[in-house]
């Protein structure tokens, strides 16, 4: 996580497609969650991280593998910020640095190693189901 | 030849920062017919205009373009000041070089060549024009209120207070509106009702007030100062002027089952009804979908047993034509529906309210006779929830993307009434913020927090889920101490977001009022002109044109009612000046333009001209300008070109176009 | 389309507003501060009902590279029909022209009410970007109006 964080916060809203400008911090998706409790920073944290720029404790955060994409905080969102969909930009940028840079639908079976977290599969089937 | 006088507009820094005036001003005097241009930095104040003033009479103008803000803004500032100083107020153009051009570019050179064009437009269009004088029309001295809730009621009342005639047309069987729905009223806690019948029979007793229930506007025609309106008078099957109001029909009506509008659907009433005990009139309606009489044929009790012989099952829908000077729309509102809100289980539970309902539930009148009790079993609750901006606030389609503005206030209201009568009751709101400006609302709201106990947490609900026990589930953030929350509720109420009444797009069609894209009646000017619509003649009161609560409400249709008063005062109107003319040597007497016109201004005449030398008699268009609009469908649709438009003539609109496209 | 956008082509873009709806919605697009490219000029008509076909001949004849017509929403219309009067003559008019090789993308009508100064500068935007992708109008141009 060399890249300035500007820059990194910068990928994560082109990635997502989220503005997190758009939050009026209601809280809805904390709400909503269901694993809240197993998360040190909260998705609606989730969003003024990524405001603020504080990106390096997102990428280090349990959050991100917490996460079970399962995207209620996408649907109930009132503000259209979509949440989910920022943790879902952290998680590949993550990912993205590992060297594992794309993923094609094609690779996935052989991909299913223990080692890789649930959610990256979830997230990766959303992703290229269309 | 005109002689132009030019007059740049600095408008502080708002066209001088991004436009260079001087140099509007410069190349301004290199166009045909420009003997004087200069820039001043506001031209629309004292000096500006004494500037304008100055320049007419010293250097002759016979013409004025002066480069500013929009024309709807100033135009009428500056023909005004024209005209006192002796010039046609029809001679004055506007060319709009800050709403169109300073306010939208940021780079100089580019915004300066395009005010210069503009200015070019307007001097080319003012060395066409002609000096024009309005005409008059009339104003009939009777005003019409579509509506009949506290708006309505109170803008009738000023009215006719002041002396006029007001009709009051409501589409429910009685006048009260919402506000006849509400137990009390914060932050007050006055009791609703009893703040609102007396205004409710002093409208009925009004000499000056004529009331229409169970009627609505059907169609609506004309312009300020002479509308003619259409008013459906639906059938009540009971005779107005027989009917007692003893109310034995009602109770006799074997037909019991359909809910009831005015509890929110939460009990049932009788087919013939009057919507509640204090309605004005108090003379019931038959529902005839619900009416056995009327479905099958047998029955008739209600006939039977009426001593005044009021009921008429004969009687039919009567059209009632008036004619009025102003319109006030005070169409008022209604909750959203939530069927997009799944998550909080409102169709699911019968113990999810929305905040209505629960007005309905705490008033002695409504189902549950005052008692808070749970719809489901009856059972008193021992834990409440109120969930703050259900469908408020929201940007995601699902919802409305405003702040409905009264629902941190009766929350606050409810939560306290409930503490205040069940202080065994557990009250929580969940809200998002608490916003309570207004004249002792925030102190209102604390009150709540600090004498009563109720407990406000900072964080939305995710979900509501019904328990197999019939309990409720509610599982929200706290957020100011960072943790979930999952509660077990017995009732939880919704703070259901308002909009307009679905009606109001039907009503602001038939007035050529425009609406925004919340169905809410837009205003002449969000700021200046907030109780008019910028259709003339007509004036908005109440939520029809934005969220408001009852304080508010009864502020505006004060304001509408003078506004109207203001129109109704008047004996005559001035006619815009700008309307079509037909040229009798072009004219064929084709009836083409007739056939388009709106307002039927047009009819045709014999008459003699003199065709080069030949003297012969024709049948030729006939403008009647005292009811044409000036809309110019005429103009274009005319085969000869004979019809044209006075202030937007043919030739005048082409030498914009060519000046635009130097 | 952008190797045509030369530094040296603006395009010259007429658009007449109807003054109850549209001109205010423009209006309200100024003072929302929402840009829009400066090659557009605005017209002021009563109604989209005064626009005779005439002056958009006449514009393109003067060497306008493109011309919209904005008025108020169908059933919105301060004179209650006159847009439908416009639509029809348009619909017309713009497949004349298109008959006659001046392209579709450079005649546009819009229904733009006085509350949609969003939908005024998007409008704008989209149709200038389309007739830079176009480029200059060259059909109908008469070359003695050119100064």
């Amino acid at each position: 996580m060399n890249k300035p964080a500007k820059k990194q916060a910068e990928l994560i809203r082109e990635i997502s497609g989220v503005n997190p400008l758009k939050c009026m911090k209601c809280g809805k998706c904390s709400a909503t969650c269901p694993s809240y409790d197993e998360m040190d920073i909260k998705p609606h944290q989730f969003v003024s991280y990524v405001q603020n720029e504080n990106i390096e404790a997102l990428v280090q955060s349990k959050t991100l593998w917490k996460c079970l994409s399962c995207f209620a905080c996408v649907e109930r969102c009132p503000r259209d910020v979509r949440p989910g969909k920022l943790i879902d930009a952290a998680r590949q940028i993550v990912v993205r640095e590992r060297g594992a840079d794309y993923l094609s639908p094609d690779e996935i079976p052989e991909l299913l190693d223990p080692e890789l977290p649930q959610q990256l599969l979830v997230s990766a089937f959303r992703r290229y189901r269309r | 030849m005109q002689r132009i006088g030019v007059f740049v507009c600095h408008c502080g820094s708002n066209i001088a920062a991004t436009v260079d005036v001087k140099k509007v001003v410069e190349m301004a005097l290199l166009e045909p017919g420009v003997v004087h241009a200069e820039d001043y930095q506001y031209m629309c104040s004292e000096a500006g205009q004494a500037k304008i003033a100055a320049a007419i009479r010293e250097k002759h103008l016979t013409g004025i373009v002066v480069c500013s803000c929009s024309p709807r803004m100033h135009e009428t500032t500056f023909r005004k000041a024209a005209e006192r100083a002796g010039l046609n107020p029809y001679m004055v153009e506007i060319a709009n070089i800050r709403e169109h051009c300073s306010w939208i570019h940021k780079d100089m050179e580019e915004a300066t060549k395009k005010a210069v064009i503009l200015a070019r437009a307007a001097i080319a269009k003012v060395n066409l024009n002609t000096p024009l004088k309005p005409g008059e029309s009339r104003v009939t001295k009777r005003a019409l209120v579509i509506g009949g809730g506290i708006a309505g009621i109170q803008t009738a009342l000023d009215i006719a207070d002041a002396g006029y005639e007001v009709d009051i047309v409501e589409k429910t069987p009685s006048i009260g509106g919402r506000m006849s729905q509400l137990d009390k009223t914060f932050p007050t806690l006055d009791c609703s009702a009893c703040i609102l019948t007396p205004k409710m029979v002093e409208a009925a007793a009004h000499e000056k007030i004529k009331i229409y229930t169970y009627s609505e506007v059907e169609k609506v025609s004309g312009f300020v100062g002479d509308f003619t309106v259409d008013i459906r008078k639906k059938a009540r099957s009971v005779d107005m002027d027989k009917c007692t109001g003893c109310g034995v029909c009602q109770e006799k009506c074997p037909s019991r089952k359909t809910p009831s509008e005015f509890n929110r659907g939460l009990n049932t009433r009788s087919a013939i009804y009057t919507p509640f005990a204090q309605a004005i009139p108090n003379v019931p309606v038959i529902d005839r979908e619900h009416c056995i009489k009327f479905q099958t044929g047998k029955c008739g009790v209600c006939a039977k047993v009426c001593q005044a012989g009021a009921i008429d099952y004969g009687q039919k829908d009567e059209i009632v034509t008036e004619k009025y000077g102003a319109i006030v729309v005070a169409t008022g509102f209604d909750t959203i529906k939530l069927d997009n809100y799944d998550e909080y289980a409102y169709s699911q539970s019968k113990d999810v309210i929305t905040s209505l309902e629960l007005e309905r539930i705490m008033n002695a009148a409504g189902p549950t006779k005052g008692h808070l009790e749970r719809l489901s079993d009856g059972k008193a609750p021992k834990e409440m929830v109120f969930i703050q901006c259900v469908g408020s606030r929201c940007s995601d389609n699902r919802g409305k993307s405003y702040c409905s503005k009264i629902c941190c206030m009766y929350t606050a209201k409810h939560a306290m009434l409930i503490r205040d009568k069940y202080p065994d009751v557990n009250v929580t709101v969940f809200y998002i913020d608490v916003r309570t400006p207004g004249k002792n609302f925030d102190e209102f709201y604390r009150r709540a927090v600090e004498q009563y106990g109720v407990n406000y947490i900072k964080g939305q609900v995710g979900k509501v889920a019904p328990q197999p026990d019939g309990r409720l589930l509610v599982q929200a953030s706290d957020l100011l101490d960072n943790r979930q929350i999952k509660m077990e509720a017995d009732m939880v109420v919704l703070a259901t977001a308002i909009e307009p009444n679905p009606d109001v797009r039907k009503i602001a069609t038939m007035l050529t009022a425009s609406i925004d894209t919340n169905n809410f009646l837009t205003e002449a000017h969000a700021k200046l002109r907030p109780v008019e619509s910028p259709t003339a003649g007509i004036f908005l009161s109440g939520v029809c044109q934005g969220p408001k609560d009852i304080p508010e409400t009864v502020e505006q249709a004060g304001a509408a009612a003078v506004k109207a008063i203001g129109l109704l005062a008047k004996d005559k109107l001035l006619t815009n000046p700008c309307t079509a003319q037909s040229d009798i040597l072009l004219c064929n007497g084709c009836s083409t333009c007739a056939n388009v016109c709106p307002y039927g201004a047009i009819t045709y005449e014999d008459k003699e001209v003199n065709d080069h030398g030949i003297r012969e008699t024709r049948r030729v268009a006939v403008v009647n300008s005292a009811l044409c609009q000036g809309c110019g469908a005429c103009t274009v649709a005319c085969p000869s070109g004979a019809m044209d438009l006075q202030g937007f003539s043919n030739r005048q609109i082409i030498a914009e176009v060519d000046a635009i496209c130097r | 389309m952008s190797i045509e956008k030369n530094e040296e082509f603006r395009p010259k873009i007429v658009a007449f507003c109807c003054n109850w709806c549209s001109y205010a919605g423009a209006d309200l697009a100024g003072s929302s501060r929402l840009t829009y490219p400066a090659d557009v000029k605005i017209i002021r008509v009563p109604c989209s009902c005064r626009v005779n076909p005439m002056f958009i001949l006449r514009a393109f004849e003067k060497g306008a590279d493109g011309v919209i017509m904005c008025g108020c929403h169908p059933g919105d219309c301060h004179y209650s029909t006159g847009n439908y009067y416009a639509r029809r003559r348009m619909t017309l008019l713009f497949s004349m022209l298109d008959f006659i090789g001046v392209e579709n993308g450079r005649t546009r009508v819009e229904w733009v009410s006085a509350a949609e100064g969003v939908k005024f500068s998007a409008t704008m935007n989209e149709f200038v970007e389309k007739i830079y992708s176009l480029g200059k109008n060259v059909r109908l141009e008469d070359l003695r109006c050119r100064s």
